[in-house]
């Protein structure tokens, strides 16, 4: 038995979640008593394939090619699938990101596969994988297994775990033979948006809603926010608002977060935005109403005013951080 | 230009979620279904290809019955013509899918729209395994949609930016909400809703690939500690991040 882990990278750099992605499966793989390679994919990953072996890859399959310059989502798949194939993996992992969700159905149609998207956790039980995944965005959670001989799973980012530690990894190079027809979408440009990190990505949110009474006022949100080196988020009310984009909104019909701690800002905790980010580790909020659901979710609660705790946090945590 | 949208009927977002006794399905009583958000906004963007470039828009849903209510919700924002796959029991995405490829590559539209995920069991693979099966290119968690000459230049979301994709037609295309502000249906429009036929059949379901083991609640979190009313309160607060749980 086989286990192979899809590193993404962006501009030659990996991204947390292909850390996070190589670990949890070089652990499955350990648990199977199977074999194990990670995948890299891209133009000019050969000098940066060998920083895996940090996260337990002792194998690293590097497919180096100018083509892959522009990521290109079906191209992409099918050297996947053709390294799956030739290396006879069965258990294919990918993290759960804006890449990885593009590309794992492709990867499980082309090899017959099941596929279990968007895992918090995975275990091995009698020599199947019983994947674990939030449904009705975190409301409820379900256990699944897959049933194909080949099975393809996407981790959720943020969720697993990405320590380093004292390890080397062969890198292999290969190449896969594609096809002008194989490169049916491409991407032309990347615009990156702000400084801040994601909120899919970010280890510490801090979050406003409705209370904050304008978008003249979120940048209380930012300040903290700056000051903790968090991303910034946004209940649906704000957004629906015009006040803050879109892809700030959290919850039900916006981004499922997973940061170390979600710092809750004048959001009462409607129930589609609890969905969202209640499986943060700690949650903190800040709410004049103390009857507010958010503090039914919360580790720490300040029942008071965001106006005058704001502020007040910002340059108490300015000092304590020495920024 | 023949432009086809796939939607799911799922429970409203204030819904809270009850799990039957057989641990593997939610109770369905008294909650509200409606049309999935994000399919929300790609029937909106099909209706504005439509009247942009002309064409026809077919809605398409997988389900039992009570997803007339979703597809009827469809034709009164102005879609011409909607089908219903007839399914009831259980299904994971790769059947959903290969029913939809199958009812999909008979039809043969120029452009096909999904919702970036349905939000019941959030799998967001839908649309992309949909792509797949029929050999077509895709791009997903679109904010952006430009149709023109045969090909289609999306920006899609990514983490910490957006993409800009160029695809060839046909395509798959999967929104996200951003892409458009979906029309209220008027007055007229839901009254010739009622008339519009819905083409029943039966779905061509594949066997299932994964298999529910067990569906369940999350574990409850107590609430925490109120550390003060005012900004007094501060300093202990930045004490128990700092020493208590560590997070600074």
């Amino acid at each position: 038995m086989k286990v192979l882990a899809f590193a993404e990278q962006r501009d030659n750099k990996f991204k947390k979640s292909a850390f996070e992605t190589v670990k949890a499966a070089r652990g499955i793989a350990d648990q199977l008593g199977a074999e194990f390679v990670a995948l890299v994919i891209g133009s000019g990953v050969a000098q940066v394939a060998a920083d895996l072996g940090a996260y337990g890859a002792t194998k690293v399959i590097v497919v180096d090619d100018p083509s892959h310059a522009q990521h290109s989502n079906t191209a992409c798949a099918k050297v996947i699938a053709t390294i799956a194939t030739k290396e006879g993996a069965t258990l294919i992992m990918l993290p759960a990101s804006q890449m990885g969700k593009d590309l794992a159905p492709r990867v499980a149609v082309k090899l017959n596969a099941g596929l279990a998207a968007d895992c918090v956790a995975l275990k091995v039980q009698d020599g199947n994988v019983i994947a674990t995944r939030p449904v009705f965005a975190g409301k409820a959670i379900i256990d699944v297994r897959v049933k194909t001989l080949t099975k393809v799973f996407t981790l959720r980012p943020n969720v697993f775990t990405a320590a380093a530690s004292q390890g080397s990894a062969a890198i292999e190079k290969t190449s896969v033979a594609l096809e002008p027809s194989d490169f049916g979408s491409v991407v032309k440009e990347v615009k990156v948006a702000t400084g801040r990190p994601d909120v899919t990505e970010a280890d510490i949110i801090v979050s406003g809603g409705r209370g904050l009474k304008g978008p003249e006022n979120f940048y209380l949100i930012e300040q903290l926010a700056d000051v903790l080196g968090a991303g910034v988020g946004a209940s649906r009310a704000v957004v629906d608002a015009g006040w803050r984009p879109h892809d700030e909104q959290v919850g039900q019909t916006g981004k499922t977060v997973s940061p170390t701690m979600y710092v809750a800002c004048a959001i009462s905790g409607a129930v589609q935005h609890l969905a969202g980010m209640s499986s943060s580790k700690y949650i903190v909020a800040i709410n004049k109403d103390k009857d507010a659901p958010i503090f039914q979710v919360a580790d720490y609660g300040i029942v008071g005013d965001v106006f005058e705790i704001l502020p007040e946090l910002t340059s108490e945590l300015k000092k304590t951080l020495g920024k | 230009m023949k432009i086809a949208v796939c939607v799911n009927h799922v429970p409203d977002t204030e819904t809270k979620i009850k799990i039957n006794s057989d641990t593997i399905s939610i109770d369905t009583n008294g909650v509200n279904f409606m049309l999935s958000p994000y399919d929300e906004f790609a029937v909106e963007e099909a209706l504005r290809i439509k009247e942009k470039q002309n064409g026809d828009v077919t809605v398409i849903s997988l389900g039992n019955d009570t997803h007339k209510e979703t597809l009827r919700k469809a034709l009164a924002m102005g879609v011409e013509k909607a089908v219903l796959l007839k399914s009831d029991g259980a299904r994971d995405s790769f059947g959903i899918a290969f029913a939809l490829a199958e009812e999909l590559r008979q039809m043969a539209p120029d452009i096909i729209l999904f919702g970036k995920q349905s939000i019941d069991y959030d799998d967001a693979q839908v649309g992309t395994l949909v792509a797949e099966m029929l050999n077509l290119p895709s791009v997903a968690v679109v904010v952006k949609l430009d149709v023109q000459n045969g090909k289609a230049i999306c920006e899609r979301e990514i983490e910490g930016g957006h993409e800009v994709v160029e695809t060839k037609l046909p395509a798959v295309i999967l929104a996200q909400k951003g892409l458009n502000e979906p029309r209220y249906p008027s007055l007229k429009g839901i009254m010739a809703a009622k008339s519009k036929p819905i083409l029943e059949k039966p779905a061509v379901l594949a066997e299932m690939r994964v298999e529910t083991i067990q569906l369940r609640k999350p574990p409850a979190k107590g609430a925490g500690k109120v550390v003060g009313t005012d900004k007094s309160a501060v300093p202990e607060l930045i004490r128990l991040l700092h020493e208590e749980a560590k997070v600074i």
